[in-house]
């Protein structure tokens, strides 16, 4: 099941021998998704637009999002030469925000990877060698669980400090913990398969049999996984920014924009908070979509999980 | 259900000893000394001598071995005391005691909102399935779920203070001296604080009610006769609510990080705004302080779900 699911979305040679495609099977796969489901592959084209944004933004950026401009720009209204409008030091808004989506969605893709390949490997050793391991680890994932994601995000860079690296640290601190539960869940049922048995009557190694048997057939519900973590990921930096204690108050970032001078001036300057804000939702959203239809096709099991 | 109890109880105890030793750890991983911290001050002031700082440390407790610093603080916080704040130098259960209500106020308006909206919201989908009322509730509900806590908090102040001239009020009044004023302020934080789980648990009663509307004693009670409005109040409600209440637990700790923010936007003086402010003000006993009772908090919430769940369930205490 799991397996036909990846094989959709990455091509599957049957796809291809079939030959409905010309283009190859990843193709077909790519295009099979869309077909199925619609709102997803819309997800999927917004997030990949924002990620060309992201790596281009140096290019697409008007002005340098650091360039403070008080005596002209000033709370410029948005359609003058700054499009999106000015801040209070005279920043442009919209050389900001797309400066600002390199930021969310490098912390965000570096700290589920790392999220992802830190839980995965927990959750799949803690489930194969079971025991005392077994047992300590779940304790302490129960442990690490109790806290409120944002407040022990918050309470790690109160320690750590602003800055870029400790805010991706304090994710992956807060996001191993869920990952490691659910991928333990699936390793557990996985360990008694036939095959598994196999591997280990015909002599593979523990390792072996964990890289090679295990953790293939939990890739469908990593990427899930990561892709509804994403969402979550973009928010809690969004968040930490917002409150003062994520990425240095200058970086241009998502939540950074919307505080400060922005909330105070709510009614002077609506577009301080209107555009940032609609570039948040606009990511969630994305992310979010192509979350639930990935989940549909990859694994239902899933269901319920949602982002947070 | 006694097995059930014991073994849950069971589970919470080495759990909540576990996360007070990491947010322990944690907050001594701090790059530097709160004696050196606290002597240093804001502006980096040196007139202290070494003599001072042993003082000072002795004073705090950071000269001592680190297992007794955890001993120490544990045992304290049994007896209700949490330490001394580094930046007020007041007792940090002093601020607790006065935040911790607000907090509790603020969470439970707003799940109680939350819960008042979306299950007769999602009960309404789930009866008038695919009509245009169920898609337009099903759009609005998605959506709600794609909006974060704190820009929901931005778009009320803003709306609220474009068309009603209304700015975050002052000063606060506590419920139990001004109950119209306290409950005038805190009504737009609850909503703001709610909003997201309203959307999150229409769309989970929504589901949960298509489910159980596909059982058979639905049958049975529909072919007996049954008025639909008792059949779907009292048979199907009541079913389709099990998966909610899990929910509702399970979104708890969000809910308390979401007043973090809440309180922020708001200027509401709760657990919430003192996290922030002590995070500024680098007073690390005060975080200490407020991360154990906040997760304390949210733990016996779990807890008590957990048991009411297995209660309400005799499926989940015999498994």
């Amino acid at each position: 099941m799991t397996t036909r699911g990846i094989g959709s979305i990455a091509g599957s040679p049957s796809l291809g021998r079939r030959g409905l495609d010309k283009l190859g099977p990843a193709w077909e796969g790519i295009r099979r998704f869309s077909k199925r489901k619609p709102l997803g592959a819309m997800g999927a084209a917004l997030l990949l637009f924002l990620i060309l944004v992201a790596i281009f933004a140096n290019v697409l950026a008007p002005y340098d999002p650091y360039e403070t401009n008080p005596t002209e720009f000033r709370y410029a209204k948005p359609g003058g030469a700054y499009l999106l409008g000015g801040d209070d030091v005279g920043r442009d808004v919209l050389s900001r925000i797309i400066f600002g989506t390199r930021l969310a969605l490098h912390v965000g893709i570096v700290s589920v990877v790392l999220g992802a390949i830190i839980g995965g490997a927990l959750g799949i050793s803690s489930a194969y060698v079971g025991g005392a391991f077994d047992l300590l680890v779940q304790r302490v994932i129960d442990a690490m669980m109790a806290f409120p994601g944002l407040v022990l995000a918050l309470a790690i860079m109160a320690v750590l400090g602003s800055s870029v690296n400790n805010v991706i640290a304090a994710l992956v601190i807060v996001f191993v913990p869920g990952i490691t539960r659910i991928l333990r869940s699936q390793g557990l049922s996985i360990k008694e398969m036939d095959y598994v048995l196999a591997a280990r009557a015909m002599g593979c190694s523990s390792k072996r049999i964990m890289l090679r048997h295990i953790l293939p057939n939990c890739v469908a519900s990593l990427i899930v996984l990561s892709t509804i973590t994403l969402g979550w990921a973009i928010i809690v930096e969004a968040s930490l920014s917002f409150l003062g204690a994520g990425v240095p108050a200058d970086m241009p970032s998502w939540g950074g924009m919307l505080s400060g001078a922005a909330q105070k001036l709510i009614q002077v300057a609506p577009w301080l908070i209107f555009f940032p804000g609609l570039a948040i939702a606009l990511a969630v959203f994305s992310v979010n979509l192509l979350g639930d239809a990935l989940r549909d096709v990859l694994d239902p099991r899933l269901r319920g999980t949602g982002s947070g | 259900m006694t097995q059930y109890v014991i073994k849950r109880v069971g589970l919470f105890i080495p759990t909540i000893i576990l996360a007070s030793l990491m947010i322990f750890s944690l907050m001594r991983l701090l790059p530097g000394d709160p004696a050196l911290l606290k002597l240093l001050g804001d502006e980096g002031s040196v007139h202290f001598t070494d003599e001072d700082l042993a003082r000072e440390r002795a004073r705090l407790g950071t000269d001592r071995w680190l297992p007794i610093q955890y001993v120490a603080w544990v045992g304290g916080m049994l007896k209700g005391d949490f330490g001394e704040s580094l930046y007020y130098e007041t007792p940090v259960s002093d601020d607790l005691r006065e935040r911790l209500p607000v907090t509790v106020q603020l969470t439970i308006m707003g799940i109680g909102l939350a819960i008042l909206i979306s299950v007769p919201v999602g009960v309404l989908s789930a009866v008038r399935q695919d009509t245009r009322l169920d898609y337009g509730l099903r759009v609005f509900t998605i959506s709600g779920v794609a909006l974060p806590t704190f820009l929901t908090g931005i778009l009320i102040v803003f709306i609220i203070s474009r068309w009603f001239n209304w700015t975050p009020p002052l000063g606060f009044a506590p419920i139990w001296e001004d109950p119209a004023k306290n409950l005038q302020q805190m009504i737009l934080p609850a909503i703001a604080l709610g909003f997201y789980d309203s959307c999150f648990i229409a769309r989970v009663t929504r589901s949960a009610m298509l489910e159980v509307f596909r059982e058979d004693y639905i049958r049975t009670a529909r072919s007996k006769g049954l008025a639909e409005w008792f059949v779907v109040g009292r048979h199907a409600l009541k079913n389709a609510f099990l998966p909610v209440i899990t929910i509702i637990g399970w979104q708890f700790g969000r809910v308390i990080s979401g007043t973090v923010i809440i309180e922020t936007i708001f200027l509401v003086p709760g657990m919430g705004r003192l996290l922030i402010d002590s995070i500024l003000h680098r007073d690390y006993t005060m975080i200490q302080g407020l991360v154990v009772l906040v997760t304390l908090l949210v733990m016996l919430v779990n807890l008590t779900v957990d048991l009411l769940y297995a209660w309400l369930d005799p499926r989940i205490r015999y498994a």
